[in-house]
C-alpha cells in the first residue's frame, strides 16, 4: 500500500467528567490518505479493541457533514486545518507522513467532557429550547409567493439556518462565546414573517439562556466565522446585538 | 419564553458599555490631537499654554473631561469584569491553540494592549495633568507687539506670580499663564519616557484598529455599505494618523533639543 502514512497521535483521554484527563500517545500506522479523520480513529480503535484496551470515545453520526455531531480540536483548530470542513469530511491527505497530531475535546465550561473527546453540548439544546421556535401554527406548505418576502432576505434566513450546531464557534473562540450559534438561530426567525410574533422575546430568552450556560462574551475576534464548517457569518452577531438591544431599549412591551 | 435578566447584567449589555465608552474615548483622541498640534507652533508655547488654560477652566469642557475620566475607569473596570468572566468560560485550556489561523493578534490581545494604555494614561496624567493642576509648573509672561506680531517671553520667578491674565496694554498683548509647554519640553528630554510614549502609541494603534470597528459590530451596525467605511476610518485615522500624530510630539521635543 504505497502512499500510506504513519502518524503519531496525542489523544486526550479522560474517564469521565469527575476525573482528570491526560494525553496518551498512539501510533496510527498504514493510514490511507483517502480515509476521513474519523475513519483513521476507527482504525486506531479497532487496534485498541483487539488489544483489549478502552477505545477512544469521540462523537459522530452522519459522517457526511450535515449533522454537526463530530467535533475534535485537531492541532490547535476545531475540525482540523481546513476551512468549511467538519471532522468527518476532513481527509488524511490534509496531513503528511510522520506528522504528530494533537487531538483535544472542545474546551468550554459549558461543554463538559463526557468521556475522552466527547463533550456534552446539551447547552445548545437548552438555548434552542429557550426561544428557537415559533408558537404560531404555520400551516401546511403555502402557495408560492403567498408570503411576501424578498429573495435576498429569505436567502439570508436560509444561510443562517444552515448552522448545524456543532459548537466549533465556541471551541475556536478565545472566550468560549456561543454568539455565532445563537445569532444564527435568532436570525433564521428574525428575518422571516413567521418569526415576527416572538421576535423580541426570543432574542432576550436565548441570550439569557446563553449567559446562564456560562458561555463567554463576544469580543469580535472573528475566530468563529473563520472556523465555522458551514460559513455562518459574523453579520449574524451584529444582527443579534441589534435584536437584543432593540428589544431591551425600544420594545418596552416585550421586555420580560 | 423564559424571563430574561436586565440589560446590563447580560454579556451583551456589558459589551454595549465597552462599545459606547470606547467610542467616546475615540472622539476625545481627535480633539486632543488637534489641540496638541499647537505644540508644533514656533511661538515659545504661547498658543499651547493659552489653550491649556482654556481647556482646564471652561466649564462645559470641564464637565466633558470628568465624563472622560469616568469613561476611562468604566471601560477598564468592565474590561476586567468581562475578561474574568471569559476566562471562567474555559477553565481548562487547549494544549495546542492556533489562534493565528483564525483571528488577528490584536483582536485576541485587547486586554494586554489596554493594560499598556492604562499604564500610559497614569504616567501621562501624572506628568502633565497632575503637575498642571498642582502648581508644579512655572509661570510665563508673553508680550506680543500687536503691530509687528513679535512675541517676547519671560519666565516668571516662582512664587512671584500665580494666575492667568490676558489683556491689551499700549499695543501690546500681555498673557501670563502656567507654562505647561516648558513641562512638555522638560519631560521629553528623557529618552526612556519618549520610548515609552512611542511604544504606547503603537499599542494604541493596534487597540483601535480592532476596537473601533468592533464597537460598531457590538452596536449591531454591520452594513454592506458602511462597514468598509468604518473599517477604513478605524485603520487609517485611529490606527495610523492619530498614533503617529501623538508619537511625533515626544520625538519632536527630544530631537529638537
Ligand atoms: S455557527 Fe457554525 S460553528 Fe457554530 S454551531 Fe453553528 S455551524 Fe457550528
Ligand atoms: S458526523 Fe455529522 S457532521 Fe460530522
Amino acid at each position: 500500500m504505497s502512499g500510506n502514512m504513519n502518524l503519531t497521535l496525542k489523544v486526550w483521554r479522560q474517564k469521565n467528567n469527575k476525573t482528570r484527563g491526560k494525553f496518551v500517545t498512539y501510533n496510527a500506522n498504514g493510514i490511507s490518505p483517502d480515509m476521513s479523520f474519523l475513519e483513521m480513529l476507527d482504525v486506531v480503535n479497532e487496534d485498541l479493541v483487539r488489544k483489549g484496551e478502552d477505545p477512544i470515545h469521540f462523537d459522530h453520526d452522519c459522517r457526511e457533514g450535515i449533522c454537526g455531531m463530530c467535533s475534535l480540536h485537531i492541532n490547535g483548530r476545531p475540525h482540523g486545518p481546513n476551512q468549511l470542513t467538519t471532522t468527518c469530511q476532513l481527509h488524511m491527505r490534509s496531513f503528511h507522513d510522520g506528522q504528530t497530531i494533537v487531538i483535544e475535546p472542545w474546551r468550554a465550561a459549558a461543554f463538559p467532557v463526557i468521556k475522552d473527546l466527547a463533550v456534552d453540548r446539551t447547552a445548545f439544546d437548552r438555548i434552542q429550547q429557550a426561544g428557537g421556535y415559533v408558537n404560531v401554527n404555520t400551516g401546511g406548505v403555502p402557495d408560492a409567493n403567498s408570503i411576501p418576502i424578498p429573495k435576498a432576505v429569505s436567502d439570508e434566513a436560509f444561510e443562517s439556518a444552515t448552522c448545524i450546531g456543532c459548537g466549533a464557534c465556541v471551541a475556536a473562540c478565545k472566550n468560549s462565546s456561543a454568539m455565532l450559534f445563537v445569532s444564527a438561530k435568532v436570525s433564521q426567525y428574525a428575518l422571516l414573517p413567521q418569526g415576527q410574533t416572538e421576535r423580541y422575546s426570543r432574542a432576550q430568552a436565548m441570550v439569557n439562556q446563553m449567559d446562564a450556560e456560562g458561555f463567554g462574551s463576544c469580543t469580535n475576534t472573528g475566530a468563529c466565522e473563520a472556523e465555522c464548517p458551514v460559513g455562518i457569518k459574523l453579520t449574524n452577531i451584529a444582527r443579534l446585538n441589534r435584536e437584543y438591544f432593540t428589544a431591551k431599549l425600544f420594545k418596552e412591551e416585550e421586555v420580560h | 419564553m423564559n424571563k430574561s435578566k436586565p440589560l446590563l447584567s447580560s454579556t451583551l449589555g456589558k459589551k454595549l458599555i465597552m462599545s459606547l465608552t470606547g467610542l467616546f474615548l475615540c472622539t476625545f483622541l481627535i480633539v486632543h490631537l488637534i489641540g496638541n498640534l499647537q505644540l508644533f507652533y514656533n511661538d515659545q508655547g504661547k498658543a499651547f499654554n493659552d489653550y491649556a488654560h482654556f481647556m482646564t477652566h471652561f466649564t462645559p469642557i470641564k464637565v466633558v473631561s470628568y465624563l472622560l475620566y469616568t469613561s476611562i475607569v468604566i471601560h477598564a473596570v468592565y474590561a476586567l469584569v468581562i475578561t474574568i468572566h471569559n476566562k471562567k468560560a474555559r477553565p481548562i485550556g487547549y494544549a495546542v491553540y492556533r489562534g493565528s489561523a483564525n483571528s488577528a493578534w490584536n483582536s485576541r490581545n485587547m486586554g494586554l494592549l489596554g493594560t499598556v494604555l492604562l499604564v500610559f494614561i497614569v504616567t501621562h496624567m501624572s506628568n502633565f495633568w497632575w503637575k498642571y493642576h498642582n502648581d508644579a509648573v512655572p509661570y510665563i509672561e508673553y508680550r506680543t507687539n500687536l503691530a509687528t506680531h513679535e512675541t517676547t517671553a519671560t519666565e516668571l520667578i516662582a512664587g512671584e506670580y500665580t494666575g492667568y491674565v490676558k489683556y491689551v496694554d499700549n499695543d501690546f498683548e500681555i498673557l501670563k499663564a502656567k507654562d505647561l509647554y516648558k513641562q512638555v519640553q522638560f519631560a521629553f528630554q528623557n529618552w526612556i519616557l519618549v520610548a515609552f510614549y512611542v511604544i504606547a502609541m503603537g499599542a494604541l494603534s493596534f487597540h483601535l484598529i480592532h476596537g473601533f470597528k468592533s464597537a460598531f459590530q457590538t452596536l449591531g451596525w454591520d452594513h454592506k455599505k458602511y462597514a468598509p467605511i468604518i473599517r477604513f476610518i478605524g485603520i487609517w485615522l485611529f490606527g495610523v494618523v492619530i498614533p503617529i500624530g501623538f508619537a511625533a510630539m515626544p520625538l519632536y521635543f527630544y530631537f529638537s533639543n
